[in-house]
């Protein structure tokens, strides 16, 4: 209450002590009189006992304050004012603190987002998924069967679930549309440990063999989107693919499953699944199709899991060839733990070079900073001859640099945040839902805080050193710092040089990049998909067999060749950069069809006749699939150049034969074109295609595409198509897009970096610039004297110019080299980002030499131009 | 201390202090004369003292300073254990004694 009041009488507490001051003074000044002074000597001897009237009364006052707190808010409040009345020179500090740290809070945010974000769930860090092998490699799923053998058998678990991911046609009254859920094991949500928000989970308790629980969980947000948030959707029927699932409850808000990027729509009994896709992984130890994550009981380390559970692995292989090979390796489950995630290994890359970017950004501000507090010598000299302490001034200016990175952290964070929420909104993969939780939260912005903070002091720790040194008496008579106390002059070389590296290396990666991004176009893809239209669907949503299934696709075949303007059309089960699957391939004679066995795996593809054509895929030799070739005759194929060396060398492969399993026998019957089947990085892969009338072993397909070649524009082609696709069958949900479509989304992770690392170029270009230019025109407005002596005396505009921008220009060079250095060691890093380049290409590097040459030229123009403008008379008279 | 020692005989305004304190120290103490005052607000701020506006005998508008009950306590406490301190500082630096 005490220091309430004083908030309000202070004012009085102040004007009493001045007053008080001056009485004593005055007393002072007239007993002094009385022994005889004058006046004039009087009130200097008075002053001299007295001593410093302002330090007195500034202690005196600050008594009454809370002394550290106040100070400091009276720096702030002067800092402020100062500022103020430089807002050229605040508004540059604020936005290139704005841009570094943005930066690096978009990253951050990305990163914290996608990596280090741990699952929604309550105690996840004793939540571990087990992976094959030894977890690398990305294979991380496991067999119904193992997993069933590893959640019965071993003991280090208390619970462990295992879940796939299923697209399936899900019909709530009339529509029937695409989405995307879970098959869960009946304890998934129990060992998760969640609550349902509304309703029940299913249990384990529910599983009573296949089919036996037609129980549907809701996410959250799609009982939101779908269905209003209804109490009433608790008992209602939806359709899976046609077959009719109730129900039972809504999972917890803000739990979107256990994957990356992918939030399901639903769960559903995983034993039901078989019912949904006609396809059941259930029985087979070698269908690899279910993740597998458990909670580790207290105490059992992952590393003791891995051991046990791969006792257990060798076990079972044991009693059973299948699982021959078989190993596990226990990690945590979530994006933490996935140690070689190349994503993460690209982002943490990013993550580096944006810090460079605030580096150098920092650099910047200290090279501004040091000059700005050249400028102000005369200034400061003069408050530290009136008693200011040193550490009084540096404590000035360092409130001043903090209060300037503050502000540009906070504007940074607050573009960082616009940016991030139409990032997080991005569906880069159609109608998949994928969704990043990438919105900023408490961790975000404590590190943007501490960054700032962190800048703040980095560059106003510079200039301190300045200050410190600082000869007061020289200073008030010069009006600048003298040259002596400037030895800091080669440490702003140093930080130039540090700047024009850090810009050096962007501009490589970002070179490195966009060239890398050039070279993937134009990689051959082994079809040509410009001008393919798709339409993809999965009959299975309307009820189709495998039978009826391709017989529909063939009406839909005929009924898109009937477009006018189409001028080739087939179908396929699905395409390259479509998804699709793929097989083990084994030689003619193989018995024992047992994965050690097998020769490769290869991608698989069931094409109808007139496919090749209609992709644009050459066929080397042999001949396309007819219709005839169906079940009533021998299995044929049609491979492709990798898979013809990879299982017969340098054979003839026409008329060669390979098996997938017993009853899976093929004869080649042509031979295509390598080509991409995933990603425009890919090696060369084994692929294989099979009439989509025979089917692997005799298993017809119900996923459908139909693919049309047409001039027409885009948008008449797509309404032509659904007309034509939904005029054969109307019930099915189709999705059609354009191919190129598909292969720009495989390239979205790439384009992304390219995009990210050019930004990050061009901001490190752009400090690098404002950095030389500030440099060179430092040195020219302190020697533009003794340059004007020497035109005078007769020194030719080169010689000026090289005596002036010689320093920046050798600087320049040296830190280009050094940065160049830096790329070239860090190739490997950048290879991660970007494939198809490397900074070790002469291109690149002539590219950065020329680009960091035009920065150089660009930044020292301006300069250069007022040398050459240098009036010698003029500036002699001055 | 010897501010509130001081003030304990009669209430005074800042010049008659420092002058009080010059002459009862013999000029032994030359500190400067500014210092007191904020020692003066410090006092003033504890409760110590308490200050009001006067006229004084050479009708000048002054602030006379007078010691608080508080501050007698205060000085009371202060001196013994000054006292105490200057005897154990003695007897320390009289060797014969022992």
């Amino acid at each position: 209450m005490n220091w309430f009041r004083q908030l309000f009488t202070r004012n009085r507490i102040y004007s009493d002590l001045s007053e008080e001051i001056e009485q004593h003074l005055a007393e002072k000044v007239e007993a002094l009189m009385a022994s005889g002074m004058s006046h004039p000597q009087a009130e200097q001897a008075a002053r001299r006992e007295f001593g410093n009237v302002a330090r007195v009364s500034e202690r005196g006052r600050e008594i009454w304050m809370w002394p550290r707190i106040e100070s400091i808010l009276a720096d702030i409040g002067f800092a402020i004012r100062k500022l103020r009345k430089s807002p050229g020179f605040t508004f540059t500090a604020i936005v290139t603190l704005a841009l570094g740290i943005g930066a690096n809070v978009v990253v951050f945010s990305v990163l914290n987002g996608l990596i280090l974000r741990p699952l929604d769930v309550p105690q996840p860090e004793n939540l571990f998924q087990v992976v094959h092998g030894n977890g690398k490699g990305g294979w991380t799923s496991q067999s119904y069967r193992d997993y069933l053998d590893y959640r019965d058998r071993d003991l280090s678990f208390t619970g462990l679930m295992a879940y796939q991911m299923q697209r399936v046609g899900l019909s709530v009254g009339k529509s029937n549309t695409r989405s995307w859920g879970y098959a869960a094991s009946g304890n998934y949500f129990d060992v998760l440990g969640l609550k349902p928000t509304l309703g029940r989970f299913f249990h384990a308790t529910d599983e009573h063999g296949p089919a036996s629980a037609p129980f549907i969980v809701l996410s959250y947000d799609f009982w939101h989107r779908q269905f209003n948030a209804s109490p009433d959707v608790l008992g209602q029927t939806i359709q899976l693919n046609q077959h009719p699932f109730t129900i039972i409850g809504v999972s917890p808000e803000g739990f979107h499953g256990t994957d990356d990027f992918f939030w399901p729509d639903y769960w559903f009994p995983l034993l039901n699944a078989a019912q949904i896709t006609g396809s059941d992984d259930l029985p087979w130890r070698d269908h690899y199709s279910f993740d597998v994550i458990g909670r580790l009981k207290p105490g059992v380390t992952p590393h003791q899991a891995t051991d046990s559970l791969n006792a257990l692995a060798t076990q079972m292989a044991k009693e059973d060839r299948k699982d021959d090979g078989l190993s596990a390796t226990v990690i945590q489950a979530g994006p933490a733990g996935k140690t070689d995630n190349p994503m993460k290994k690209a982002l943490l890359g990013i993550m580096l070079l944006a810090l460079l970017v605030l580096l150098a950004a920092c650099v910047n501000l200290a090279s501004i900073f040091a000059a700005r507090a050249a400028d102000r010598s005369g200034e400061l000299a003069i408050r530290m001859a009136i008693g200011s302490s040193r550490w009084h001034i540096l404590r000035q200016l360092l409130t001043e640099a903090v209060l300037i990175s503050i502000a540009g952290g906070i504007a940074g964070t607050f573009f960082a945040r616009l940016l991030l929420s139409a990032l997080s909104h991005w569906q880069p993969f159609g109608d998949f839902p994928t969704h990043f939780l990438i919105s900023p939260d408490h961790r975000v912005y404590f590190v943007a805080m501490a960054l700032s903070i962190v800048c703040g002091f980095l560059f106003g720790l510079i200039p301190a050193r300045q200050i410190w040194n600082t000869n007061v008496l020289q200073t008030i008579k010069t009006g600048t710092l003298q040259s002596e106390t400037f030895r800091g002059f080669a440490l702003r070389d140093i930080l130039l040089v540090v700047q024009i590296a850090v810009c050096t290396l962007l501009v490589t990666a970002s070179l490195v990049a966009v060239r890398g991004m050039r070279r993937s176009l134009q990689v051959p893809l082994g079809f040509q998909p410009h001008n393919v239209t798709l339409a993809q669907a999965d009959l299975r949503m309307a009820g189709y067999t495998g039978e009826q299934s391709v017989a529909l696709l063939k009406r839909m075949i005929d009924a898109a060749s009937a477009i006018p303007g189409v001028t080739a059309a087939a179908g396929a089960d699905s395409v390259p950069f479509q998804g699709g699957g793929g097989w083990f391939v084994y030689r003619w004679g193989t018995t024992e069809f047992l994965p050690s066995h097998m020769a490769f795996g290869a991608d698989t593809y069931l094409l109808s006749p007139g496919y090749l054509q209609t992709a644009g895929t050459r066929l080397m030799v042999g001949r396309d699939f007819t219709w005839h070739d169906d079940k009533s005759t021998p299995g044929v194929a049609i491979i492709n150049e990798a898979f013809a060396h990879k299982l017969f060398g340098n054979q003839s492969a026409i008329g060669q034969r390979f098996m997938l399993w017993a009853t899976a026998k093929y004869e080649v019957v042509g031979v295509v074109e390598d080509g991409k089947y995933g990603s425009l990085v890919e090696d060369p892969q084994p692929a294989m295609f099979f009439p989509v009338t025979q089917g692997p072993g005799g298993f017809l397909p119900t996923r459908a595409v139909v693919i049309v070649r047409s001039q027409l524009s885009q948008d008449q082609i797509t309404a032509e198509l659904r007309k034509a696709v939904t005029g054969v069958e109307p019930n099915v949900p189709y999705a059609i897009a354009p191919w190129d479509d598909a292969i720009d989304r495989s390239m979205v992770p790439a384009r992304a970096a390219t995009v990210v690392l050019s930004i990050m170029g061009m901001l490190a270009a752009m400090l690098a610039i404002t950095g030389i230019f500030g440099m060179a025109s430092y040195s020219v407005s302190k020697r533009l004297k003794e340059q004007g002596i020497r035109i005078a005396l007769g020194a030719q505009h080169l010689q000026v110019m090289r005596s002036t921008l010689g320093r920046p220009v050798i600087l320049l060079l040296i830190g280009s080299v050094i940065g160049l250095l830096l790329g070239v060691f860090t190739s490997s890093l950048m290879s991660h980002l970007v494939a198809y380049a490397t900074p070790r290409d002469p291109l690149i590097l002539a590219g950065v030499l020329f680009t960091m040459l035009l920065l150089g030229l660009l930044a020292s123009f301006i300069p250069a131009r007022r040398t050459l403008a240098i009036d010698p008379a003029q500036l002699l008279r001055e | 201390m010897m501010v509130l020692q001081s003030l304990q005989r009669h209430p005074m305004h800042g010049y008659a202090l420092v002058q009080h304190i010059k002459q009862r120290s013999n000029e032994l103490l030359q500190v400067e004369e500014g210092s007191l005052y904020p020692a003066l607000q410090r006092l003033l701020k504890e409760g110590q003292v308490k200050a009001e506006w006067e006229i004084s005998l050479s009708n000048r508008r002054v602030r006379t300073y007078r010691i608080t009950p508080a501050g007698k306590k205060h000085l009371e406490r202060e001196i013994s254990s000054f006292e105490r301190m200057l005897e154990g500082i003695t007897l320390v630096l009289s060797p014969s004694e022992s």
